[in-house]
């Protein structure tokens, strides 16, 4: 356990570095940040000022070697933009983030789990039928579209939930959550449901392709034959057989949810950093950008190790090596 | 209690068990009768795609769609299963009658322990606490030679040999005492040098408890061993049956002839061994008349015209034939 500890923790450093590399380089490519910072009427000589105080007249390997140097000492650069630190200003709009992820995620999956357990044990019944219809919406309807939709029904014309921001928040543990006010919840209600749609399809449909597998295995006969009620054979014998791939996609869309929310953030204007990144990327902010990245990579490889973990709780016949 | 013997623990009358495909109507099982004593054993023989598993499951009631019991009477003791709601079968199911399946490998649930499926039984079939219980279930596994048993039920399926799994899905079948086990091909999946074993252990397990067994199999030389009589199926109809010992030695049906005939006879060498002509028709398309004709060495005309019903033979024997076998009479 303790040397597969080590082998993950080696790979998450190597993913890292790989990831600061490529998007350093990318970005060496993309516009001159330089005037994204100097006045529109600036001259020569304050632009050639504004570069050397940015760093920028360095070559890019000069550059990478300071970024790399600094971020050991555990300074992630300076977005040119807020003169803040990057990383401050990812972590301040990350809790607004991740909440509308987990509600989303939450959602997700209690709806897609009890209806891809029925989808697959019924594939031919009329319910069903109508269940996979509507995931199929869920999958290639634009989140975009719905969030407009949703906006248009709930707040423009029902007046039920408001079409934006995020609602009253309160402290708890040092991090301003909204779950725990009224208000916060309904704010993000709208946003999450946006959020969660494409999600749940996807898990309901991995659900119901395992369920279908798995009904054909003669231990699900067997657990019948024994006289398990069909609840106690869905879920305690089949879905528990069933779950390995729905984890799988589950841990990957936590992950891209979390990173690239941006598109729901945007039009419910929800202060998250998925809206950050945008921003930063309009205004060639580098070193958001970068540090942005980097945390995103992050993300997915411990959301990865955590599913890693998550299989051998539930099938005892995978072990970690 | 005193003519309790003369009521059969399980008759079957008139079974039809069909299956409605896109591609036509699976006459699975098409009017197969017969009766099972309290402690006998039963070996329901025949051809794959005979129809013998889909006998199991009717008894059951595991049948799914598209597959249906169009009619006939399954008699537990008197009380029809056909007619019986989910519910009553939920309660019969483990209790009453049980099932060992084919292939141990695929019969228990890789992800639970097996202490966690001989537990569900009990949960499921007796009022005991789960101390008493566990120690039911450790008995049954040492019953059935299974050693360290308390340390076992910790253990899950894939940490048992196949011959091992067998033995706890045994086990399984046996753990609330039911008075009939429907055994379809239970050591078909196993080595040569388990399957005796097996059988050895299912024999002394009802006699044991008194329990009842349909042994579903193609294996005559099995079932000779085993069943006190015999049904033997050829496409979802009972072609003969009797007690063990007539059926073997004189089988008055042509099929039952040819299926003796090509069980390899150690002690006579052949350059070629036995076997039966030809192959199971189309059960979606059975030919009209005698299903067997086409393959069988003494069909005549009548045989394409008219199926034959069963009639009583030398001795026990029932067959389905209109040119029977005599005693001693080659096919």
């Amino acid at each position: 356990m303790l040397g597969y500890l080590l082998k993950r923790l080696i790979q998450m450093t190597l993913v890292l570095w790989v990831v600061s590399v490529i998007v350093f380089i990318m970005m060496s490519f993309t516009g001159d940040p330089v005037f994204m910072v100097v006045p529109i009427d600036a001259t020569d000589l304050e632009i050639e000022q504004a570069r050397r105080l940015l760093g920028l007249d360095q070559s890019v390997l000069v550059q990478y070697w300071k970024f790399m140097t600094s971020l050991l000492h555990g300074d992630f650069g300076r977005s040119y933009v807020f003169r803040q630190p990057a990383m401050t200003l990812i972590l301040e709009r990350l809790p607004a983030t991740v909440e509308m992820v987990v509600v989303a995620m939450v959602l997700a999956v209690a709806v897609a789990i009890p209806l891809g357990v029925y989808a697959g044990a019924n594939p031919n019944g009329r319910i069903s039928r109508t269940i996979m219809a509507g995931s199929l919406m869920g999958i290639s309807l634009p989140g975009f579209w719905v969030g407009m939709v949703l906006i248009y029904l709930f707040a423009v014309t029902w007046g039920i939930f408001p079409s934006s921001g995020r609602g009253d928040t309160a402290e708890v543990l040092g991090l301003r959550i909204s779950l725990v006010t009224r208000d916060g919840w309904h704010h993000i209600a709208l946003p999450a449901i946006t959020l969660s749609l494409g999600t749940m399809a996807i898990l309901l449909r991995m659900t119901r392709a395992g369920m279908m597998e798995v009904s054909r295995q003669d231990f699900m006969k067997f657990a019948r034959a024994k006289g398990a009620t069909r609840r106690d054979v869905l879920y305690k014998h089949g879905l528990k057989n069933a779950l390995i791939p729905v984890i799988t996609i589950f841990g990957l869309q936590l992950g891209d949810l979390i990173a690239f929310a941006t598109i729901t953030e945007t039009i419910f204007s929800w202060p998250g950093m998925g809206k950050l990144l945008i921003d930063s990327i309009y205004r060639a902010d580098r070193p958001v950008i970068v540090v942005y990245l980097m945390l995103v990579a992050l993300i997915f490889v411990v959301i990865n190790f955590l599913v890693d973990i998550v299989y051998t709780l539930i099938d005892p016949r995978i072990t970690l090596k | 209690m005193e003519n309790s013997e003369h009521i059969p623990l399980l008759e079957v009358r008139d079974l039809h068990t069909y299956f409605h495909t896109f591609s036509g109507t699976v006459k699975a099982v098409n009017g197969v009768s017969f009766e099972i004593g309290k402690g006998e054993v039963m070996g329901l023989v025949g051809e794959s795609g005979g129809g013998k598993s889909v006998v199991g499951f009717s008894i059951l009631g595991l049948i799914d769609s598209p597959g249906k019991i169009e009619s006939g009477e399954l008699l537990l003791e008197g009380q029809d299963l056909v007619t019986a709601g989910e519910d009553r079968l939920r309660e019969i199911r483990g209790r009453e009658i049980s099932m060992v399946f084919q292939d141990p490998m695929t019969s228990l649930n890789p992800l639970h322990t097996v202490g966690r499926q001989m537990d569900e039984v009990l949960r499921l079939h007796s009022d005991l606490g789960a101390e008493a219980r566990q120690t039911t279930c450790i008995e049954m596994l040492e019953s059935v030679g299974i050693s360290r048993a308390a340390e076992r039920l910790k253990a899950y399926p894939h940490q048992f040999s196949g011959g091992m799994r067998q033995r706890v899905v045994i086990a399984i079948a046996m753990l609330a005492r039911p008075k009939l086990i429907i055994a379809d091909e239970p050591t078909t999946a196993l080595d040569v040098t388990i399957q005796s074993q097996i059988l050895k252990l299912m024999r002394a397990q009802i006699a044991d408890k008194g329990a009842s067994m349909i042994l579903i199999t193609h294996d005559l030389a099995v079932v000779s061993e085993m069943a006190d009589h015999i049904t033997v199926l050829y496409c979802g109809n009972v072609v003969e049956r009797g007690q063990t010992r007539d059926l073997i030695e004189n089988p008055s049906h042509p099929y039952t002839r040819g299926l003796i005939d090509s069980i390899p006879d150690t002690t006579q060498r052949l350059d070629r061994l036995s076997q039966i002509p030809g192959s199971v028709p189309d059960i979606r398309n059975l030919p009209q008349g005698c299903n067997f004709r086409e393959r069988c060495p003494r069909a005549q005309a009548i045989c394409a015209q008219k199926e034959p019903s069963l009639t009583p033979q030398h001795k026990s024997l029932m067959a389905a034939c209109h040119f029977p076998l005599k005693p001693g009479e080659a096919a």
